[in-house]
């Protein structure tokens, strides 16, 4: 029964799953260009979110062809337009990973160390935990990671106020360096938007399975 | 330009020289064609051939006389007794044919009973009805001959047939139309004589025209009740031959061989014309655009 | 607040010994298109025809239960042409009369006593209006129905069954004969058609039901699977079978 049918949504689940992958490397590696000051990860971040530009295209083209050909009701109905939903999350994430590489492309290795005065590591380390989090709900299918996911983003919320109040003081006592801890205050900014999209994919996981989409609260 | 879609000759044959049997079956098919067709022509040409030289005006005179054997006689009183048999058989033939399709439930013991019954008098040779209507209305009844008892004879013998072609048209209205009808909240009486029974007149029409054609062309059947007086029937119980009964007599005699050449040819014409007839009101009633 | 049209109770259906409806307890909502769904055999037809006691002429059908039309028990003391005359049905294949199609749609009316030649024409325009098919046939009203396309076929069945003024219309797979654009004009028929009357629609179209149906019944064996919003049986139904059913996987 359906087999093509259950061929093609097997395919879209294998390539979401490959998207996935690609955002956790995209916004893994730009962070790691961040902290370790490491300039010939930019363009191999830049390529990433190029790839997953062009993943998100193809997958949206594989959403409507299924909706076209397939008429989907029901689970498969809510697989498809979760799909849909979570394919602009995660190239998002991709977008945020870029825009992390470019300023730190612009920034002196004298600069960068001041992040490591910051939570930005230790957030860094929260939103990307919670990338790879949302995609293995959704690999796996499993409601309580993804619960868990968007009870997280309180935590890089959080840490993202922390974060700015650290900067307020420090422009306050070292003014000369303004430029840099707006640049800071940004990257922090992208982190919260990562997480933030993290939690949408973990709040469509949770729809695809249940029918029922959480209110979006927080925001 | 020529159609494309269309088997040429020479494809044709050369097909048939791989499929040698469809040949031969091809060449059956037509020969049987041939011959059937050459028969009713040959039986056609032959009837009119010899008989439309002895049509006179004569011969449709209002007396028969030994000098002038006019079959006028007969052709009035074939219509009378036509009349009178579908008059008597129709009625009783529909409504039982309704009764049978409409009301009776299914596996009804008198269902079957009443079509064995049909069917075996459907294959009575046509001359035990004309001995049982002798024995009945002019030995039993003690009638003599009269075209009421040859009539009624007929309807007898024509029952059967109408019965079954109405049940066949009625069986084939389609259940839809019913359902329909009873859905609107019709009952079963204004269904079946506004619906159902409307749209199987043609096939009922088609009956009738078989059963006429059995009565024009009928003679074993009319010998004995309706005797073969040459005179116009005067009343009901008088008695009168048909055109049938008048060709046999004609034909028995040995004297009149020219005349019952021409009394066939008319017996043809009213044949012809009563199909004819037949098809104009199945036009007419049944189902126009 | 939305009253209940039909209320069908521990309804069983029995044909000969098989046993065709098990314990259907099922509510209609006046003024609701219902679609009953599911696979060939389900009970879902044999239900809608219960409900204009059409199973009566099937031989060897026996109905044991209660079903309720605004309070009244339909196979108790009602009048069964009556019946008929409140619950009006369209078929699965357009079935017109052979006849005019004036007459087909005057047909009700008549068997209703109606007889007055200006009544008659009243009630044939507006009920050839409501069923959305005036324009197309009001210059022909004389020909016979047979003449028009399988489209316009039902809606003139669905206008001769308006025209005896229903209050409940059932339709069984009234479609299913239809090319797509008439399937699309029957549908939207039937949307506009529910703010008078209650329709009640058994289809095999699952995107038909989910496009104009108010509450979905999902039939399997003669069961009840499920009841309950269209909306909610397509997006998330609450039981496997139905979900199954739904998404093409059943088997």
């Amino acid at each position: 029964m359906r087999t093509r049918f259950d061929e093609q949504l097997e395919q879209l689940h294998v390539e979401l799953i490959t998207m996935g992958a690609l955002c956790e490397e995209a916004i893994t590696l730009a962070l790691k260009s961040l902290f370790d000051r490491d300039r010939s990860l930019v363009p191999v971040v830049l390529e990433k979110d190029g790839e997953i530009d062009r993943k998100e295209r193809d997958i949206e083209a594989l959403c409507m062809r299924l909706l076209l050909q397939q008429q989907p009701v029901a689970r498969d109905l809510r697989t498809i337009s979760s799909a849909l939903k979570m394919i602009s999350d995660m190239e998002r994430i991709g977008d945020q990973a870029a825009d992390i590489v470019e300023l730190t492309d612009q920034m002196h290795d004298k600069q960068l160390e001041m992040s490591s005065s910051l939570h930005i590591r230790s957030m860094s380390e929260e939103a990307v935990k919670m990338v790879i989090q949302s995609v293995d709900s959704f690999v796996k299918a499993d409601l309580e990671l993804a619960h868990s996911v968007i009870a997280y983003d309180d935590v890089v919320d959080n840490l993202f106020s922390k974060i700015r109040g650290e900067i307020i003081e420090q422009i306050a006592t070292d003014g000369t360096n303004g430029e840099v801890y707006i640049d800071l205050l940004m990257i922090a900014k992208y982190l919260e938007r990562v997480a933030d999209h993290a939690t949408n994919i973990a709040e469509w996981v949770e729809y695809s399975i249940t029918g029922i989409h959480g209110e979006m609260d927080g925001e | 330009m020529e159609a494309i879609n269309k088997e040429s000759t020479l494809q044709r044959l050369k097909s048939y020289r791989k499929h040698p049997l469809s040949a031969i079956l091809f060449l059956l098919v037509v020969i049987s064609a041939v011959i059937t067709l050459t028969v009713l022509i040959a039986l056609i040409a032959y009837i009119l051939i010899k008989g439309i030289p002895n049509l006179s005006p004569e011969l449709f005179e209002w007396e028969y006389t030994t000098e002038n054997v006019s079959m006028m006689p007969a052709i009035i009183n074939t219509l009378i007794i036509t009349a009178l048999s579908l008059l008597f058989a129709l009625p009783v033939g529909i409504c039982s044919a309704i009764y049978l399709v409409e009301y009776a439930k299914r596996g009804n013991k008198l269902v079957s009973i009443v079509r064995i019954t049909t069917e075996t008098l459907s294959g009575i040779p046509s001359i035990v009805y004309g001995l049982f209507g002798y024995l009945f209305f002019n030995i039993f009844l003690g009638w003599s001959y009269t075209i009421l008892g040859g009539a009624l004879t007929l309807a007898i013998m024509i029952l059967p047939l109408i019965m079954r072609t109405t049940e066949e048209a009625l069986i084939a209205v389609p259940d839809l139309y019913r359902e329909g009808s009873f859905g609107l909240g019709a009952g079963k009486l204004r269904t079946v004589f506004r619906i159902v029974l409307p749209s199987a007149v043609p096939g009922i029409l088609a009956g009738v025209i078989l059963a006429v054609g059995r009565i024009v062309g009928e003679t074993a059947a009319l010998l004995y009740p309706a005797g073969t007086a040459t005179t116009v029937a005067d009343g009901l119980m008088s008695s009168g031959r048909t055109l049938a009964v008048h060709m046999y007599a004609l034909l028995n005699e040995g004297l009149y061989m020219d005349q019952a050449y021409a009394t066939a040819v008319v017996l043809l014409v009213v044949v012809i014309g009563i199909n004819a007839l037949s098809g104009l009101i199945a036009k007419k009633v049944g189902v126009k655009d | 607040m939305s009253m209940n049209k039909f209320e069908i109770s521990n309804l069983d259906l029995f044909y000969g010994d098989f046993k065709a409806l098990k314990n259907i307890n099922l509510n209609i909502t006046e003024g609701d298109i219902t679609a009953f769904i599911g696979p060939s055999g389900c009970g879902k037809s044999t239900l809608l025809k219960s409900l204009n006691r059409m199973n009566d002429l099937v031989e060897g059908c026996r109905i044991t239960g209660k079903v309720l039309l605004d309070g009244e028990d339909i196979y108790g003391s009602m009048d069964l042409n009556h019946l008929r005359k409140r619950v009006g049905m369209v078929f699965q294949k357009p079935n017109p009369f052979p006849m005019s199609i004036y007459d087909n749609v005057a047909y009700g009316p008549r068997t209703h006593g109606i007889r007055s030649k200006v009544k008659l024409d009243e009630i044939v325009e507006k009920a050839l209006r409501d069923a959305a098919i005036w324009d197309e046939v009001k210059d022909r009203l004389k020909k016979n129905a047979l003449g028009m396309s399988g489209g316009q076929q039902q809606r003139l069945c669905i206008a001769r069954a308006l025209a005896v003024q229903p209050e409940v219309l059932l339709m069984d797979e009234p479609t299913s004969a239809l090319d797509p654009i008439s399937t699309s004009r029957i549908e939207e028929l039937a949307v506009e058609l529910k703010k008078e009357y209650t329709i009640i629609m058994v289809t095999h179209n699952m995107q038909q039901a989910a496009r104009i149906s108010d509450k979905t019944a999902f039939f399997l064996l003669g069961e009840v699977v499920e009841y309950g919003d269209t909306e909610q049986i397509f997006s998330m139904p609450k039981d496997k079978r139905t979900e199954d059913y739904i998404t093409g996987r059943f088997g």
